[in-house]
C-alpha cells in the first residue's frame, strides 16, 4: 500500500462542483492503490465531501475564505507532514493556483492539464497543451509529484463517489497550519454579484455565434433562440474582440470551457482554439454558410445557410410548435 | 500619484490554424507556414500596463524568455507602448529548446533582481494567467514566490491606488475581489481590456529600439518533454438536416427529441 494522494478540494465557502468528483476519479486512475485523502482548507464546520477515504480539514483563522498563498502555504505544510505519493486536483482556476504555489514553496515540478499518468521514477505523463489541441508526453521527476487534470479529462464517474467508505462519514482529521502573519495578504476582500441564474458553464444548450453574427444586433436572434431553450449565449473571439459581447461569454482556449447537452454553433469556423472550448458538448449543431468548414465537418448535425435566415426561421417554428400545443 | 515601474513577461508563440502539423521527430510545432505571436493573456497585460502607465506616469519593461527571434514580440510591445525591452537566454535557448517552467521562472526572478538592483524595484510585475502553448499555470507564481512578492492569476481588472492594488477575478456567478500591497505581481486574464493596434510612429520607434539581452543558464526543472503527439480527431458523420430556412422543421424535431424544444 503506497502512502496516500491528496486531493485538493476547489470550493467556494462549502460548495463543490463537478470537477471534484473528475479530481477523485484523477487520483483514482494515477494511483488505484492509494488512499485517497480530500484536503479541504477553510470554512469552520465538518465539510460533506463524498468520494474520499479520509478528509483532511485544514483550519485556520487565514484560511477561512479563499486565499491563494496561505491555503498553498497550507497545503504545503500539510504534506511535509503526510509525505503523500502524489497531490492532484483538477484544473479549475483555483485548483492549478493553489498547486502552483505549493510547487513554487516546495521547488518541485508542477504538471498542469494532465490527460494520463502512470506513476513511477520519474512519472510518465500526458499532458495536453494549447488548450487540449496538441498532447506532449513528458517525464515528472519528483520527491513530491503535483499534478492537475485537464478539465473534462476524466470523467466524473458517480461510482467513484461511491466505492469509498463514503455512505457514512469517512475519517476526518484536523489539522492547524502555522502560517506567517502576511500569509493572508491575497486572500478574497469582496464579492461582486452579477449573474444569476443559468451560466455559460452549467447550462444544457448553449447557442454560440462567431463573426458570421456580423454585428452586436446581430446577437438578438441567437439570444432569443437561447433563452426558448433554456440555455445561455457564447461566441468566439473574433466577436469578442469586435467589441459585439462581453469576454464573459467567450468559449475557448483563452475563454470558458464548456460542456452542455447540446451546443449551437452559428457562423463559427470551428478554428482549434474555439474547438478545445466546447469539444466535451455532447451534441454539435453547426450552422454555417460553408459546408467544409472544419465546425461543420466535426459536428454531429448542420444546416447549411445564412443564419440570419435559419435562426429566425428556427425561433419561429418553436413559437409556432409551441402555441399549436 | 506616484509613478509605477512595471514589468510585463511574455512569451513567443507560435499561432496554429484549424490544424497543427508536429515536425518529423514530433519534438515540436512545424512552425515553417505559421505565423508567430505573443499569448493572447500576455497581449492583454501589456495593454493593462500602457493603462495603467497611462494614469498613474512610470514605464513599462517587457521581458521575454526566448530565442532572438522573440524580439519580434518584445518589439511590438514598444511599438503599442512599452519602453524598455529584455531578452534572456543562452545557446540552448536560442536554437529553440522551451525551457521548463521552473527553469523559466528561475531565469525571469534572476533578471528582475538584477534589472531591480540597477533601477530600482517594479511596482507590478504582470504575467498572463496562462502561456497559450506550455499552459503551465505556474511560471508566474514562482517568479512572484521566489521574489516574494504577492500574486493572484486569472484578474479581469486592476485598480491601483494609495499602494495597493485592487483586482478582480471572473467567477461564476460574478467577481472576486483582492487587494494587495504593492509591489504585486499579478496573472492577467484576456478580457481584461482590448488591446490596442500599433501606430505607425510606434512601429517605427519599436524598430530603433535596443533589446537589451540577459545571459542565464538556470538548472532544469523536474518536468521534461519527451515528445509531442496530435489527438486523434474522432470522425464524426455530420448529419446534414437540410439548406436556409426550409431546415427548420428538421432543427426543431431534433431539439424536441433531445427535450429542448
Ligand atoms: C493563442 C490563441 C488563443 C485563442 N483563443 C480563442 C478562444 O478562446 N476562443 C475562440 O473562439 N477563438 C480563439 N482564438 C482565435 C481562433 O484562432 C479563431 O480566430 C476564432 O475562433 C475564429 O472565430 P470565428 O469562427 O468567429 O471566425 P471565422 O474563423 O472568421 O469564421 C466565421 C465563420 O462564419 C461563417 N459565416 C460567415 N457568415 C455567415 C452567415 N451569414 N451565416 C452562417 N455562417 C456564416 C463562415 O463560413 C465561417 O465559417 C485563439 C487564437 C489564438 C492564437
Ligand atoms: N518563456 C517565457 N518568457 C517570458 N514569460 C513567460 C515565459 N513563459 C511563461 N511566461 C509568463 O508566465 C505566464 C504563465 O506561463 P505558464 O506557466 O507557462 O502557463 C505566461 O503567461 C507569461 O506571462
Amino acid at each position: 500500500m503506497s502512502n496516500p494522494v491528496l486531493v485538493f478540494i476547489d470550493h467556494d465557502r462549502g460548495a463543490v462542483g463537478d470537477d471534484t468528483r473528475q479530481a477523485f476519479a484523477f487520483a483514482r486512475a494515477c494511483l488505484p492503490d492509494a488512499a485517497v485523502a480530500a484536503v479541504v482548507i477553510g470554512g469552520d464546520t465538518t465539510p460533506a465531501v463524498t468520494g474520499a477515504d479520509t478528509i483532511w480539514h485544514v483550519r485556520h483563522a487565514e484560511l477561512d475564505d479563499y486565499a491563494p498563498e496561505a491555503w498553498g502555504d497550507a497545503l504545503h505544510q500539510l504534506a511535509a507532514e503526510v509525505t503523500p505519493s502524489a497531490i492532484v486536483t483538477t484544473g479549475t482556476e483555483r485548483g492549478n493556483e493553489v498547486l502552483a504555489h505549493v510547487a513554487a514553496i516546495a521547488d518541485e515540478p508542477f504538471a498542469a492539464n494532465v490527460v494520463a499518468a502512470t506513476p513511477g521514477a520519474p512519472w510518465q505523463i500526458r499532458r495536453a497543451r494549447w488548450g487540449g489541441s496538441l498532447l506532449e508526453d513528458a517525464t515528472l521527476t519528483a520527491v513530491l509529484p503535483i499534478l492537475s487534470c485537464a478539465l473534462h479529462a476524466y470523467p466524473s464517474d458517480p461510482s467513484t463517489t461511491s466505492t469509498t467508505s463514503t455512505t457514512s462519514n469517512p475519517n476526518v482529521a484536523e489539522f492547524v497550519p502555522v502560517l506567517q502573519p502576511d500569509a493572508g495578504r491575497t486572500r478574497i476582500v469582496d464579492r461582486v454579484q452579477v449573474a444569476e441564474g443559468i451560466t455559460l458553464t452549467t447550462a444544457p444548450v448553449v447557442v454560440s455565434g462567431g463573426r458570421g453574427v456580423g454585428s452586436e444586433e446581430g446577437f438578438a436572434a441567437i439570444e432569443a433562440l437561447a433563452e426558448l431553450l433554456g440555455g445561455a449565449v457564447g461566441c468566439s473571439r473574433v466577436v469578442t474582440n469586435q467589441g459585439w459581447r462581453p469576454h464573459a461569454d467567450q468559449v475557448g482556449q483563452t475563454g470558458k470551457r464548456v460542456a452542455p447537452d447540446l451546443y449551437i454553433a452559428c457562423g463559427i469556423s470551428g478554428a482549434i482554439q474555439h474547438w478545445v472550448g466546447m469539444q466535451a458538448a455532447k451534441q454539435i449543431l453547426a450552422i454555417n454558410l460553408d459546408r467544409d468548414a472544419p465546425m461543420v465537418t466535426k459536428a454531429d448535425y448542420a444546416v447549411i445557410g445564412d443564419l440570419h435566415e435559419v435562426i429566425p426561421a428556427i425561433v419561429d417554428e418553436i413559437r409556432r410548435r409551441r402555441a399549436a400545443t | 500619484m506616484s509613478a509605477l515601474r512595471i514589468l510585463v513577461s511574455v512569451k513567443r508563440v507560435p499561432a496554429p490554424g484549424a490544424q497543427i502539423t508536429l515536425t518529423a521527430d514530433a519534438r515540436a510545432i512545424d512552425a515553417r507556414n505559421l505565423g508567430f505571436t505573443t499569448s493572447p493573456h500576455e497581449e492583454c497585460a501589456v495593454e493593462e500596463a500602457i493603462r495603467l502607465v497611462d494614469t498613474h506616469g512610470g514605464d513599462i519593461t517587457v521581458l521575454t524568455v526566448g530565442p532572438p527571434e522573440a524580439d519580434e514580440q518584445l518589439r511590438y510591445a514598444i511599438s503599442v507602448g512599452a519602453h524598455h525591452a529584455i531578452r534572456v537566454g543562452n545557446e540552448e535557448i536560442a536554437s529553440g529548446e522551451d525551457p521548463d517552467p521552473q527553469a523559466t521562472a528561475r531565469a525571469i526572478a534572476d533578471a528582475v533582481l538584477a534589472l531591480e538592483a540597477e533601477a530600482g524595484v517594479f511596482d507590478v510585475l504582470l504575467f498572463g494567467n496562462e502561456s497559450a502553448d506550455s499552459g503551465g499555470f505556474q511560471v508566474g507564481v514562482r517568479v512572484a514566490r521566489a521574489l516574494g512578492r504577492p500574486i493572484v492569476n486569472g484578474i479581469k481588472a486592476i485598480d491601483i491606488a494609495d499602494g495597493v492594488l485592487t483586482a478582480r477575478r471572473e467567477c461564476d456567478t460574478g467577481f472576486e475581489v483582492y487587494r494587495m500591497p504593492l509591489p504585486a505581481a499579478v496573472g492577467v486574464k484576456e478580457g481584461i481590456n482590448l488591446p490596442r493596434y500599433a501606430t505607425l510612429p510606434g512601429r517605427l520607434r519599436a524598430k530603433k529600439a535596443d533589446v537589451q539581452t540577459i545571459d542565464a543558464s538556470p538548472p532544469r526543472g523536474g518536468l521534461a518533454t519527451v515528445q509531442f503527439a496530435t489527438p486523434a480527431v474522432e470522425v464524426t458523420e455530420t448529419v446534414l438536416l437540410g439548406t436556409g430556412a426550409d431546415a427548420a422543421g428538421a432543427v426543431v424535431d431534433l431539439l424536441s427529441e433531445l427535450g429542448l424544444a
